[in-house]
């Protein structure tokens, strides 16, 4: 099925979202609404050691305590055999992932699981909590990433051993794995260049931030069988993960997705409910379980910090003719941190003919990183468009034309391999040059800074079925998890086949057993793959009403024609006949009308973006204002042309959070001190502009409608975009994450020094 | 846990006196936040947002009485007292978020004894008063006099502040408030000042007062501030010497919020830009 310009009568419109009155009235129900007869409330102990060996565990008085149903630790829990179970973008190692739920022999982080109780109320299970005796040896801890790959550092893992470097190492390390991608002659490259700028970044860990914690309510059955509730980015994900850590059957359990407050990737994994399972089942009876936001920040998975060094060689006529980078990423307590999406993509806007680039995942004491919005993307644009805007500047030519003139079109080869087809780089670039913001004015400690990002886009398994009502409207029913307004655009995309207004169809998000299996709701892929998986299923119904029709004329079905919501006789008395008159008489032609279609999406077209941002610099407190923000991007197509603003806007603005002050700080014990929002700094709504979101659209020709994912590309270039911006408006290179007030202020005074 | 919502201030008083750990509630903005964070429980809660004195502001010759309860809207909709103390109705302004301020009060703010507290500052920079009512009867003191550490303040047991006392003002007088947060709102000061001056016709300051928050362990007053900018119409070099002067005064911490560094040079800006919104304000009077 590939992309076809046709004209569109839903698609591209702005019909007011299916899920949108449950949400703005507060009737939809997030993980935490869920309630059951006779349910407990589970709780867990965490460890406020970042590190340190777990002598003994002693529970008998939380076990001892009335109203306490189970007690559980590591040991309750089973470990699986190994195995990776794939998530959207991470893959996850299943015994990574156990030991990570509850620690075994040691805690890797504050905040690492080290018991869990169920009791008949919350204040119950807390009480139980402060009842269990934990005997501690307190490791030394490490958390910087170059520190952690010191060969001297605390070792996390006495049994990882880097993967991918020549010769094997023989002792173990924290450093899991090295990643390369490369091509030409570096020497070559670097030798012909004109101009060659090498600089040093860093970054901090940095949290999704969705408003809703984690929860969930788990119901172990006597006959083995058991439910879940939960908010997730992929109902099925979560039934997968339960089952392989507890050893169970498909079958076995059935997981039924709530509405999600946000996930940004990070709700791509599992914390509770194989825990909540576990004390159910121990208990005999329905467990509930929540997160505080506290353990939201100390225990689920951040972003990595990282420390990235960047070296770029370029012409005198501005041709860069080699890119060298050396990414170390913090993968937390386990191996896999999105390194190596950093190392693919971090060049990806550019053709660069000689490139080296290096990605290394180092263990280190913060809970298990895991996926944050184009995971990876972020930290590496970060570094790469800083030393393109150096570039610039020494080149004394438009950081944007010399964007263009060494971006990426179709038919240039990726860093990570493949030929790209159509793609919207050039697009965006002259769209950002073209847009008013390029030209206004700016005022005094004012400065504009630009910035691109490039983001892959994923494709994968989804399923959709189509069912005809008896009076013509339409269920429509998927598996993905809606974040980001994907009912809407998926019953859009079915309405557009079937030639009907989108409130016809009523799309239902359902669970793991009513429905073939389908993929997370992550890598920017449900409007893509599951929007082909529903416009195959249309079709499939829009055949088989052209079937029906012909039936009830007595005619062939090729002289059948669907248009418009009914099917129209080709030839003869030129006939037709609506939805709901062949739906009304399906009894009679054959039974009830149902589409269905279960695909592997390929062919997600990357997304490329351009953003450009004005700062206000207040030089005597180091303060940074941001005061105006365009985002272009290329959507392939904009089937909900506000939800695709949305994304742009929202990617936008938690990479300027993440630019300015957010976060993770420790004490000197590894501890973390910032676990809720009032420390953990993101942007509050004051804080931010209006961010124009200008969508280009460059179809993709793997869609019927064109479309690329958008979720992801546009967290990738604010960073750089904000740190160029100041750079522009005071002549200071911030190249440390973040750009916070009393850092601002010290390098502002530092080059005041320096200037003498 | 008790709880209990007198009608008269002497009820409360007798309410503390009688109940086993009672504490004083008004807005409950930071109480109840506490409590849910885990401090350690309490004995008893005494709601005092039931009694009208503690609720009400009113105006007479001897300036304002702003009832200790009165939340953060009322004061900032209170035209006169607006108009009289732009800069403690800017600091109450600042509290939270417009749901915080339908409850936030001056005098949890105060008693709360948060060195990083926004309007204990500006009342410190006011000259404001405590008017305090316990078993052992009434005192005034002022308002600097209140918090004596983090969260530990000077109050007997049984006592609470019923309201404060504003002076009168002259012409020619104003106040200003600024705090250094890193966000636009939800946020706590990394440093706060708190200016009053008063002018003489000819526009030189005749008298002035400044406070400083977030910079010690309880809000400060400068003590220079009066040397400094008496005599003299703000001039630059008379700036440069209150903000060395407010930099100096302050024993900040490093912290997550902010380094000893950052915190002494900026609250001297703070004090120098809340001086120039309060000598412009005055002149304009
Ligand atoms: C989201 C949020 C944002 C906030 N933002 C800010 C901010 O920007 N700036 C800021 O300074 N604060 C802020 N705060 C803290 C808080 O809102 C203020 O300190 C507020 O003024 C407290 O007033 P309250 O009436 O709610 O006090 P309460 O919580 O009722 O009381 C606080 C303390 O003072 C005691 N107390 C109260 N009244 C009296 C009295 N009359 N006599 C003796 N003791 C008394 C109580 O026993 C308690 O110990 C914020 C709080 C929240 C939750």
């Amino acid at each position: 099925m590939t992309y076809e310009p046709k004209t569109l009568k839903v698609v591209g419109t702005r019909p007011i979202r299916h899920d949108g009155a449950d949400k703005v009235t507060g009737r939809a129900n997030y993980g935490a609404d869920f309630k059951l007869p006779g349910m407990l409330w589970g709780k867990v102990l965490r460890s406020p050691h970042a590190h340190a060996r777990i002598r003994a565990i002693d529970v008998s008085k939380a076990k001892a305590l009335p109203g306490v149903k189970a007690v559980i630790t590591g040991g309750d829990m089973p470990m699986p055999d190994g195995g990776v179970t794939q998530a959207g973008e991470s893959a996850i190692n299943t015994q990574h992932l156990a030991k990570n739920l509850m620690a075994r022999d040691k805690v890797l982080y504050d905040g690492h699981p080290v018991a869990a109780v169920a009791a008949i109320s919350e204040s119950i299970a807390r009480e139980a909590l402060d009842l269990i005796e934990v005997d501690y040896e307190i490791l030394p801890h490490v958390i910087d990433v170059e520190e952690a790959m010191k060969p001297d550092a605390p070792l996390l893992h006495d049994d990882l051993f880097t993967q991918n470097v020549e010769p094997k190492p023989e002792k173990p390390s924290n450093v899991a794995q090295r990643i390369f991608v490369g091509k030409g002659d570096m020497e070559k490259g670097f030798s012909e260049a004109d101009i060659v700028i090498e600089r040093h970044f860093t970054t901090k860990p940095v949290h999704q931030g969705y408003i809703e914690p984690q929860a969930c309510v788990a119901n172990f059955a006597e006959d083995g069988q058991a439910v879940v509730w939960c908010s997730s980015q992929g109902q099925f994900l979560i039934r997968d993960l339960c089952v392989n850590m507890l050893g169970m059957e498909a079958s076995d359990l059935k997981v039924i997705p709530a509405e999600i407050g946000g996930g940004f990737g990070g709700k791509t994994t599992v914390y509770l409910e194989p825990l909540a399972l576990v004390l159910s089942h121990k208990a005999g009876r329905p467990v509930k379980m929540t997160m505080s936001r506290g353990e939201v920040f100390r225990s689920t998975g951040p972003t990595s910090g990282c420390a990235i060094r960047a070296k770029i060689g370029a012409l005198r006529d501005g041709t860069i003719v080699a890119a060298e980078m050396d990414l170390k990423f913090q993968a937390g307590a386990f191996p896999g941190s999105p390194v190596g999406a950093a190392v693919m993509f971090a060049t990806a806007p550019y053709d660069i003919p000689n490139l080296s680039i290096t990605g290394w995942d180092v263990c280190v004491n913060v809970p298990k990183i895991h996926a944050y919005r184009a995971p990876g993307a972020p930290n590496g644009a970060f570094a790469f468009e800083s030393v393109i805007d150096e570039l610039a500047r020494e080149l004394n030519v438009d950081p944007i034309d010399l964007r263009a003139k060494n971006s990426v079109a179709e038919g240039s080869k990726a860093p990570y391999g493949p030929t790209h087809g159509p793609l919207g780089g050039l697009e965006c670039l002259s769209a950002a040059k073209n847009h008013p913001h390029y030209k206004a004015n700016l005022g005094p400690n004012q400065g504009r800074g630009v910035a691109s990002g490039f983001w892959i886009n994923i494709g994968g398994q989804s399923a959709a079925t189509v069912v005809v009502n008896r009076d013509g409207t339409i269920a429509l029913v998927e598996g993905c998890p809606d974040i980001g307004g994907t009912r809407a655009s998926l019953a859009m995309m079915c309405a557009e086949v079937l030639g009907i207004e989108a409130e016809k169809v009523r799309p239902s998000v359902v669970d793991t057993t009513a429905i073939a299996f389908n993929d997370v709701t992550g890598g920017s892929r449900v409007t893509f793959a599951t929007g082909k998986a529903v416009v195959e299923a249309t079709e499939d119904a829009v055949r088989q009403m052209r079937e029906r029709a012909a039936k009830m004329w007595d005619i062939e079905p090729d002289s059948v024609l669907w248009r418009d919501g009914a099917a129209h006789e080709t030839g003869g008395e030129g006939r037709s006949l609506t939805i709901a008159q062949i739906a009304s008489k399906a009894a009679k032609t054959g039974g009830q009308i149902m589409g269905h279609a279960s695909i592997n999406a390929a062919g997600a077209g990357p997304s490329l973006t351009t953003h450009m941002c004005d700062v206000e610099v207040d030089r005597e407190t180091g303060r940074v204002t941001i005061l105006r923000y365009t985002t272009v991007q290329d959507a392939g197509k904009a089937v909900h042309p506000s939800y695709v603003e949305g994304q742009m806007q929202g990617g936008a603005a938690q990479g300027i959070g993440w630019a300015l002050n957010e976060e993770y700080i420790h004490d000197e014990q590894g501890r973390l001190l910032n676990a809720g929002f009032l420390d953990y700094r993101m942007p509050v709504a004051s804080d931010l502009p209006m961010i124009d979101a200008v969508s280009g659209e460059v179809p993709n020709p793997n869609h019927p409608f064109g479309v690329r994912g958008v979720g992801e590309a546009p967290i990738v270039p604010p960073l750089a975009a904000i740190s160029n911006a100041i750079y522009d408006a005071t002549g200071v290179r911030m190249r440390d994450l973040p750009f916070s007030p009393p850092r601002v202020l010290a390098a502002l005074e530092e080059a005041e020094r320096a200037k003498g | 846990m008790e709880y209990q919502s007198p009608a008269s201030i002497d009820e409360a008083v007798a309410a503390l006196a009688a109940l086993e750990g009672a504490r004083v509630m008004a807005g409950g903005t930071d109480l109840l936040v506490q409590l849910r964070s885990g401090a350690p429980r309490l004995g008893a809660i005494v709601d005092v947002k039931k009694i009208a004195e503690m609720c009400s502001i009113e105006e007479t010759a001897e300036g304002f009485s702003v009832g200790a309860a009165v939340c953060g809207a009322q004061l900032t909709g209170h035209d006169a007292f607006s108009r009289a103390w732009p800069g403690v109705a800017e600091a109450a302004g600042l509290i939270g978020s417009t749901q915080i301020q339908g409850r936030a009060s001056l005098g949890g703010n105060v008693c709360n004894a948060s060195p990083a507290a926004d309007t204990t500052p500006a009342l410190i920079a006011a000259r404001a008063k405590a008017e305090i009512v316990g078993p052992g009867g009434r005192r005034i003191v002022e308002v600097e006099k209140i918090a004596t550490g983090p969260g530990k303040t000077s109050l007997g047991k049984g006592e609470m502040v019923v309201r404060f006392l504003l002076p009168a003002r002259p012409a020619r007088a104003a106040d200003a408030y600024l705090r250094m947060i890193p966000r636009t709102e939800m946020d706590i000061a990394v440093a706060g000042a708190g200016v009053s001056l008063t002018l003489d016709r000819g526009g030189v300051v005749a008298d002035a007062r400044v406070g400083l928050g977030a910079v010690a362990p309880t809000a400060l007053v400068l003590d220079q501030a009066a040397d400094i900018l008496t005599g003299t119409k703000l001039e630059d070099d008379v700036l440069a010497r209150l903000a060395a002067a407010a930099g100096a005064a302050a024993t900040p911490i490093d912290d997550k919020r902010g380094t000893i560094d950052y915190r002494r040079k900026v609250v001297g800006v703070l004090a120098k830009r809340a001086a120039l919104i309060a000598y412009q304000r005055a002149g304009e009077r």
